[in-house]
């Protein structure tokens, strides 16, 4: 009995100090409304609760570090005039809520309800007339075009398998994970360090094509066989260094062979 | 000069005579038949090899050979590969072959070293045109020699540097985009980028492609003398990176500057950073010099124009080219 307390006093303080250390809950702080209260005033109170602290009131913006509840700094972008496609972007990619301003945003889960969602991103478009959410029609985009439009504006960063890269400073994420929209609405905004492709540098029929092939690139049709990661020269190089090395070995049993007899 | 070539070559064959053989002399090696097939067929094969290590220097030299990377490779490889085969034909069919086993006593025994000479001599007994053979051999080895040396060629001029230099661009030159149309300075945007060419100008060459941004006016930190080199905050720079000579096909431009890093053309090889604010100076990465900047000039259409040459040499860097530096 003794020795069962001892150990759960030693677990205990196994336990209390990293809890100590962890960083401010992660997650979101959900509001209640009463039935029947419109979108936008429901999204106002979400955005009080979770984006303030970085976006300002009003999402005005917060340009010098400010302390916020909880020991959390503030210092984040004006959100008046980005629309709801900036909003629809951010959120649905679990971009935001970030933790820490100085970081690169990641997709991750999203906590928010659908109907959440829906409330923040019309709030956020309510701030300022902003473009709306695309819509892409990849099913009218022509594969070889996107292909050729991709390698010319995107491969840079993403790689032309759409695999994700690096860019100094920062990590250019993988495009399988993102939906049509996304894709469309990350070429107009330009999240994080990437740059920002308006109607005039890619029309939206092109845009349209770029949607089709990230599309196909998630899952490619490799008539060649054997993909290979599609990561590019050094796996396909060491396949190719395995079968040389074969054929090598089989020149030698060959050439051998004949002399011992 | 001929005289002495021809004595050289006869010098070098009349060493090569083999020893008179004595008529009866015990042999060690069995004889074997003369094979002329197999010796015809050894001929073919290092001539084969010759023709294509010859052939590796000339299609180096001529660049309007269409896909010339995979004729370079072509012309090595089957070099190699008749080289390989000529040996794989005189192992197999030319030269007496047989297996014995005997011990071997370590005391040094004088006869022996005389035996392995035979051995040697007689060996190659079914050779029945040696020096023409041997002729055939060096003539492929010294092909594929020259083959493997050629490459040297490319290090680039050692005392002309003054090509580097010579790019299409120049005053007045209008700059065009992929599809041949010009960029109005009022269309081109910030925190984008776009890869402009000389119109009426080969696309292909190391100087041609530039890669365009617009900063804010009053972000902009270029060197003196560069003031008037970017009107409305619009730069331009070459596309080739000073590294290793990539393609800068990365712009990173942060959505929030006061915590996210600075507008930068990357290239994706090596990952060389160059500010664009800054005259194209190095932020991060293996590059020795700056990215060369192309002066503008907006027109009377408004649209954008070269206003001179290149800050610098363009394309990667080598010692001829940090020796001479910028040229004003």
């Amino acid at each position: 009995m003794r020795r069962a307390a001892l150990l759960l006093l030693v677990l205990g303080m196994l336990v209390v100090p990293t809890a100590g250390a962890a960083p401010p809950s992660p997650g979101v702080t959900h509001v209640s409304v009463p039935p029947g209260t419109p979108a936008v005033e429901w999204g106002a109170q979400l955005f009080g609760a979770n984006c303030v602290t970085c976006h300002g009131p009003d999402g005005r913006g917060i340009f010098t570090p400010v302390q916020g509840s909880g020991g959390t700094i503030g210092l984040g972008p004006s959100l008046q005039g980005v629309g709801a496609q900036a909003a629809d972007f951010y959120l649905r990619t679990g971009y935001m809520p970030l933790q820490d301003p100085d970081a690169q945003p990641r997709r991750s889960r999203v906590l928010f309800s659908q109907r959440e969602l829906q409330a923040l991103i019309a709030y956020v478009a309510s701030l300022q007339p902003g473009p709306p959410v695309p819509a892409p029609h990849p099913e009218l985009g022509n594969l070889a075009e996107g292909l050729q439009l991709f390698t010319e504006h995107c491969a840079g960063c993403h790689q032309v398998s759409a695999a994700g890269g690096y860019v100094t400073n920062a990590v250019a994420p993988r495009l399988n994970d993102a939906t049509p929209v996304q894709i469309a609405e990350a070429a107009r905004i330009g999240p994080y360090l990437m740059p920002r492709f308006s109607e005039k540098q890619i029309s939206n029929a092109q845009l349209d094509s770029i949607v089709r092939y990230v599309v196909y690139a998630g899952h490619p049709d490799d008539r060649g066989g054997w993909a290979l990661g599609h990561v590019g020269p050094v796996p396909e190089g060491l396949v190719t260094w395995f079968i040389g090395v074969a054929v090598l070995v089989a020149t030698c049993l060959v050439i051998g062979r004949r002399l011992r007899a | 000069m001929r005289r002495w070539l021809i004595a050289l070559v006869v010098l070098l064959l009349g060493r090569l005579r083999r020893r008179p053989r004595v008529p009866g002399e015990a042999r060690i090696v069995p004889p074997g038949a003369p094979e002329r097939g197999a010796e015809n067929l050894l001929l073919l094969l290092f001539g084969c090899a010759a023709v294509c290590g010859a052939a590796f220097p000339v299609v180096y030299a001529i660049d309007s050979i269409p896909h010339q990377t995979q004729f370079l490779g072509l012309a090595l490889g089957l070099a190699l590969a008749f080289i390989a085969a000529a040996c794989v034909v005189i192992a197999k069919r030319l030269v007496v072959t047989e297996e014995l086993e005997e011990d071997y006593s370590l005391t040094a025994r004088p006869e022996e070293e005389e035996a392995l000479l035979e051995l040697v001599e007689e060996s190659g007994d079914r050779f029945t045109r040696r020096r023409l053979l041997l002729v055939a051999g060096a003539g492929a080895g010294t092909a594929l020699g020259a083959a493997l040396l050629t490459p040297a060629a490319s290090f680039g001029p050692v005392l002309d540097v003054a090509s580097l230099y010579r790019t299409p661009w120049r005053r007045g030159v209008r700059l065009v985009d992929e599809a041949g149309n010009p960029f109005r300075a009022d269309d081109v945007e910030e925190d984008t980028f776009y890869t402009a060419f000389p119109e009426h100008a080969d696309r292909d060459r190391m100087g041609a492609p530039v890669v365009v941004v617009r900063l804010k006016p009053a972000a902009l930190r270029l060197p003196g003398g560069r003031r008037s080199w970017a009107p409305k905050g619009i730069v331009a720079y070459s596309k080739i990176c000073t590294h290793a000579g990539c393609a800068i096909a990365l712009y990173r431009k942060p959505t929030f500057p006061q915590v996210q890093p600075r507008p930068a053309l990357i290239c994706p090889c090596h990952y060389s950073t160059f500010d664009p604010a800054d005259g194209g100076s190095v932020l991060f990465g293996p590059a020795g010099r700056d990215l060369p900047q192309l002066p503008l000039e907006i027109d009377a259409m408004g649209e954008l124009r070269a206003g001179g040459n290149f800050s610098g040499p363009v394309g990667p860097s080598w010692w001829g080219v940090r020796n001479h530096g910028a040229r004003s």
